[in-house]
């Protein structure tokens, strides 16, 4: 098994760092409009140094120069030291301003995971319980829905109701207008009301596919050779579903629900856009618009990251949970 | 009614079974694969009518978008009633100076010459002159000083006609020729006719200036304004109306609105007229059934074409991502060995690279080299579907894992096929069905990820229409509160449409799957 892990974690790291290069020599392909537009900024400030100057500099501090390779050895090696560089759209270093976002997302993602996994498990099993019945029908339906849903239209349309036309929540924002002058508790409702539009946005986007999971698993146990001696030693139908066919359901559920962990990291970047939530996924936003290098590529090295945790995440749990599985 | 069939039936096999022997072929009824999978996905009813709305959502854009009337980016005009600043009157009610000789009559004598008016004596001094009042009519004065006019004080303007102002001489003399009560008056060596209205003409009947208490003055220097028009808006101000109308001599007929301005002591007049704009979030009509966008364009015929764009990059998308993929898959699940490894971690690589962050900056990027919409469209389809192809490899190579160990493998092996042929002709098609479940899914989900893009200004802009960008006008708070029939039709579709494309293929993987019950 430690074999197993060290195996798959040197795989992940060689994917890693073939991932960042690909990212890596695509930012530095882009136009390096944002140093020319600082170059240009700097050298128009009353007796400042020409902008063919301010670009040399600027290029060399960012190391824009030399090749793409040697470039990218020097950003991974400042880069294992911790050190990420300045964000140029927030002007503040990448871990600061990754520190102050971050938290907000992941607290923001785990309230709308714990919701989604609360509907999700208990609707994909009264489907497959009920198969072909209409609850199923109308389950599968809604979890069509909403892998289907757009998430900006459906935010748009939870803003006209809510907040246009019955004006309950602001329509962007993370605080209201009288937040400085609320109590400690005060602020956190604050904060609490405007997270409750986005929680919908994300639970209802994102349910669907849980839902359907957790459907379709229900359905291989409930077809499976114990679930039918269970039944013929002659337990109760809810014996059989919610203790032997559950159990064994459980084991696919929580092997994807421990791999989705790490993502909430990521945060939602539409939805956090959309709602002017300053998370992780606003910010990253507006340094890609922007073109703000530095935090882009921190930004989507950790999603990389992300990704490939999650993926290790599922492998081994996929090992642990199921007594059946054993790893050579 | 069943019954019936059922009768009907089973006297026709009974019939048949007279008709075969016991070992006729004919005697079991055979479907193909295709069949059956085709009956088990008629009698999914969801899945029919998902394949339903998808034959309608085609038709709506590809022959909507013949049928209607109008052109994707043809703009529609209205005409709207602007009030326009036309001109201002002004109410005289001080007396105001004109000057003759600026050297002795400066603005700080003005206000002598007014202190003595009101007190009531007939002569001043100031700054070491001594000057004369003599009112030549009511509220007219003239300042005299040394045995010259050297001004005069009135309530009553002369007011020239024409851009050329009136002269000092020529106020004097018609001020004089109206407290004379003359018809006719000769100021400069000029002959003048004067009105009762006040208006001086010369003799050939031009109108040179006018006596009056009011000032009209156009906000726009080309517009002359008629005497009849003056006085009409006179007498309106003199009334206290709030607006009058007015017929020129070119037959336009306009409205006109006063306004009184305490500040100034001032109207202001209005011009309403009809003039030409983009007949923009018009609302829902019978010409414009779903009204106009921003830019004046019929919605409806937008959410044709941007229908077609949709569809149209996603099925481009999938295509490219399932050529890649089973190129790739097809490759890595034959040989195995060094070769799957390498291909699988290119694989690995392309599924961890977060795609949306990096879509996102290619599209700032491709705003920052302004790249012309048709170029940006086609990068948009090669870097989705170019992004997008890991997920099918990965189902091909697993498919084909498990396929090349089958006798029927051996056999092409045997029979000496080429290896591409075998792939590609005994392998793939072999693949097709999960091939089919996943492009359907994949096609809404491209479909999503590209209006989400074009939404964010991202994706495929303007002249081009498509749901996402149709929605992106939401962007502005006004539409999203004012304008439902601008984004919320758009969204609806989009919706529809990706539900649809989800349950199609849900139906077919059920139906490809031999194992279901129905």
């Amino acid at each position: 098994m430690r074999k197993y892990i060290v195996k798959r974690l040197l795989q992940s790291i060689v994917i890693l760092f073939f991932v960042a290069f690909i990212i890596y020599a695509l930012m530095r392909c882009l136009p390096t409009s944002y140093v020319e537009t600082i170059a240009r900024q700097k050298s128009m400030a009353p007796g400042s140094k020409s902008y063919e100057e301010w670009m040399e500099q600027l290029t060399a501090l960012y190391n824009l120069d030399g090749s793409i390779i040697s470039g990218y050895f020097h950003w991974l090696g400042s880069m294992l030291r911790g050190d990420f560089g300045d964000s140029w759209k927030w002007t503040v270093p990448v871990l600061t301003k990754f520190n102050d976002t971050v938290w907000l997302s992941f607290v923001m993602g785990l309230i709308s995971f714990i919701l989604e996994i609360l509907i999700a498990i208990p609707l994909g099993i009264i489907a497959a319980t009920k198969q072909y019945s209409k609850t199923d029908y109308t389950i599968s339906v809604i979890a069509l829905a909403g892998i289907s849903l757009p998430t900006f239209f459906f935010a748009s349309l939870l803003k006209l109701v809510f907040s246009v036309k019955l004006g309950w929540f602001d329509l962007y924002g993370l605080v209201g207008r009288n937040y400085d002058q609320l109590s400690t508790f005060g602020q956190l409702m604050d904060k609490g009301n405007h997270l409750i539009l986005p929680i919908i946005t994300l639970v209802v986007v994102s349910m669907g596919g849980l839902m359907r999971y957790t459907r379709t698993n229900m359905l291989e146990v409930l077809n499976a050779d114990y679930i039918r001696t269970a039944r013929a030693k002659g337990l109760s139908e809810r014996k059989v579903i919610y203790h032997h066919a559950f159990r064994n359901t459980l084991i696919p559920i929580v092997t994807i629900i421990g791999s989705s962990l790490p993502g909430l990291f990521s945060g939602a970047l539409i939805t956090e856009t959309l709602f002017g939530i300053p998370g992780i996924g606003f910010a990253s936003y507006y340094s890609m618009i922007a073109g703000d290098i530095p935090f882009s590529m921190f930004f989507l090295v950790f999603s990389a990251m992300l990704t490939l945790l999650g993926n290790l995440i599922a492998d081994i749990l996929y090992a642990v949970v199921d007594p059946r599985v054993r790893i050579a | 009614m069943d019954n019936e069939k059922e009768k009907m039936t089973s006297v026709q096999n009974e019939q048949k079974e007279e008709q075969y022997s016991l070992s006729d072929d004919r005697r079991v009824k055979v479907l193909s694969p295709g069949a059956l999978v085709a009956k088990r996905f008629f009698r999914n009813r969801l899945a029919v009518t998902g394949m339903i709305i998808l034959l309608l959502m085609f038709v709506f854009s590809y022959i909507g978008g013949i049928i209607t009337p109008y052109a994707q980016d043809q703009k529609f005009y209205r005409t709207d009633v602007q009030a326009k600043d036309y001109a201002g009157v002004l109410h005289n009610e001080e007396f105001r100076y004109t000057v003759g000789n600026s050297d002795l009559f400066k603005s700080s004598t003005h206000a002598q010459a007014l202190k003595a008016i009101i007190e009531g004596s007939k002569s001043f001094d100031y700054d070491g002159y001594s000057y004369t009042l003599d009112e030549i009519d009511k509220d007219i004065y003239t300042i005299t000083c040394n045995g010259e006019i050297v001004g005069i004080a009135s309530k009553e303007l002369v007011n020239s006609s024409t851009i050329e102002p009136c002269s000092f001489q020529f106020t004097y003399d018609a001020f004089k020729a109206r407290a004379e009560k003359k018809t006719s008056f000769t100021s400069e060596g000029v002959n003048y006719n004067l009105g009762a209205d006040g208006v001086i003409t010369t003799e050939d009947g031009t109108e040179k200036a006018y006596i009056s208490e009011y000032i009209v003055k156009a906000v726009m220097s080309d517009v002359f304004f008629t005497r009849e028009f003056k006085n009409e808006l006179i007498e309106a101000v003199e009334a206290g109306d709030e607006s009058f109308t007015y017929t020129g001599e070119d037959g336009v007929t306009a409205e006109y609105i006063l306004k009184y301005d305490a500040a100034t002591k001032a109207w202001d007049v209005k011009q309403e007229i009809d003039t030409k704009v983009f007949d923009t979030y018009s609302s829902p009509s019978k010409a414009h059934w779903l009204g106009t966008d921003r830019n004046g364009m019929d919605m409806l015929t937008r959410l044709m074409y941007g229908g077609r764009i949709s569809l149209m990059i996603g099925f481009i998308v999938v295509f490219i991502e399932a050529i890649l993929g089973v190129i790739m898959g097809g490759i890595s699940g034959y040989f195995g060995g060094w070769i799957d490894g390498l291909i699988m971690r290119i694989v690995d690589v392309f599924y961890c690279i977060p795609s949306m962050p990096i879509i996102i900056i290619l599209g700032a990027a491709m705003d920052a080299a302004n790249l012309p919409s048709l170029t940006r469209m086609i990068y948009l389809m090669l870097i989705l579907g170019f992004l997008g192809w890991a997920g099918i490899a990965r189902l091909v190579r697993g498919q084909i894992l498990s396929l090349r160990e089958q006798e029927f493998m051996t056999a092409t092996e045997a029979c000496g096929i080429s290896v591409p042929r075998r792939i590609f002709k005994h392998l793939i098609p072999n693949v097709i069905p999960q091939l089919i479940v996943y492009m359907t899914m994949g096609l809404g989900e491209t479909i999503i990820l590209e209006a989400t893009l074009s939404f964010l200004g991202l994706g495929v802009r303007f002249p081009f229409a498509s749901w996402g960008n149709i929605i992106n006008d939401v962007n502005d708070t006004f539409v999203l509160t004012n304008y439902w029939f601008i984004w919320i039709p758009a969204g609806i579709l989009l919706l529809v449409t990706v539900l649809a494309f989800n349950i199609v293929g849900d139906g077919l993987r059920d139906a490809f799957d031999p194992k279901m019950k129905r």
